[in-house]
């Protein structure tokens, strides 16, 4: 049932980042990446990741999603025009270069995990019920990952920054 | 287990990601279809989380701060490109090739 499941919001996902890729106006693009994301967030929660999965709905489909419509509808690009899909040589070589990268990861996916690094099924869902499902993830990223997150926090804080400058037409 | 049917959706989402980038030359576009492949390895980062501890979590909210970042700076270089060119292709962002 959980497979069922798995495979129809995969599919979903696969469906319409395919959408997504090949519509010519850029808003539809970013519509049908709204919908793949959705679908992701869904396979993170069957994937025991609840709290991801409201994060990725919160900033991924609601804030980098709306700040993309910003910039279309800020630069007018949601009018009719000419296709920006190129012609059928890039056709071949995108699909031949993905068509090799998508064997490659077939492959790399076959190899199977060490018995050692592996830890005992169920184990995540103990630690979520322990500790919460909030908990769970926090714990280690304030404790282990604590450097990390101070880290991310200065990337912000920069990326602020640079946005402003970048954006500004007179400083 | 979910955990190969996760790996193989992620395989996919990531080369479509890939052919996006190779296909299209709108530079919004191109910059939605990075956001799709950061999304195909999060799927792998909590697909793989279930087996091998929950650092594969963590290590998403890492993923995610990068990108929302790089969305930003990213879009504002597109804005302030388009203040010159009056356009987002790539064909007309060729200043570095011609000289």
């Amino acid at each position: 049932m959980t497979l069922t499941v798995f495979w129809i919001f995969g599919v979903i996902a696969m469906g319409s980042a395919l959408l997504c890729i090949t519509r010519k106006n850029p808003i539809a693009s970013a519509l049908w990446l709204v919908v793949t994301l959705f679908a992701v967030a869904a396979l993170f929660v069957l994937l025991d990741a609840q709290f991801l999965a409201a994060l990725q709905v919160l900033v991924y489909a609601g804030a980098i999603m709306v700040l993309f419509l910003f910039v279309i509808m800020l630069l007018n690009l949601g009018r009719p025009g000419p296709t920006d899909i190129k012609g059928p040589l890039g056709l071949l070589v995108a699909a031949v270069l993905a068509g090799a990268l998508l064997l490659q990861l077939r492959v790399l996916s076959q190899t199977t995990l060490p018995a050692a690094i592996q830890l005992l099924p169920g184990t995540v869902a103990a630690v979520q019920e322990q500790r919460g499902i909030v908990g769970a993830v926090a714990t280690p990223l304030f404790d282990t990952y604590l450097v990390p997150f101070e880290i991310a926090s200065v990337l912000l804080l920069a990326a602020i920054v640079g946005a402003v400058v970048l954006a500004k037409r007179k400083l | 287990m979910l955990l190969s049917p996760a790996l193989a959706i992620s395989a996919v989402l990531f080369t479509l990601g890939v052919a996006g980038v190779l296909l299209r030359r709108n530079v919004i576009v191109i910059f939605m279809c990075v956001e799709l492949m950061l999304n195909a390895v999060n799927l792998t980062f909590v697909a793989l989380a279930q087996s091998l501890g929950l650092g594969g979590q963590v290590f998403v909210f890492f993923v995610m701060a990068v990108a929302a970042a790089e969305a930003a700076v990213g879009l504002a270089i597109i804005l302030a490109v388009y203040r010159h060119k009056q356009s987002v292709s790539l064909q007309n962002m060729n200043l570095l090739k011609d000289g």
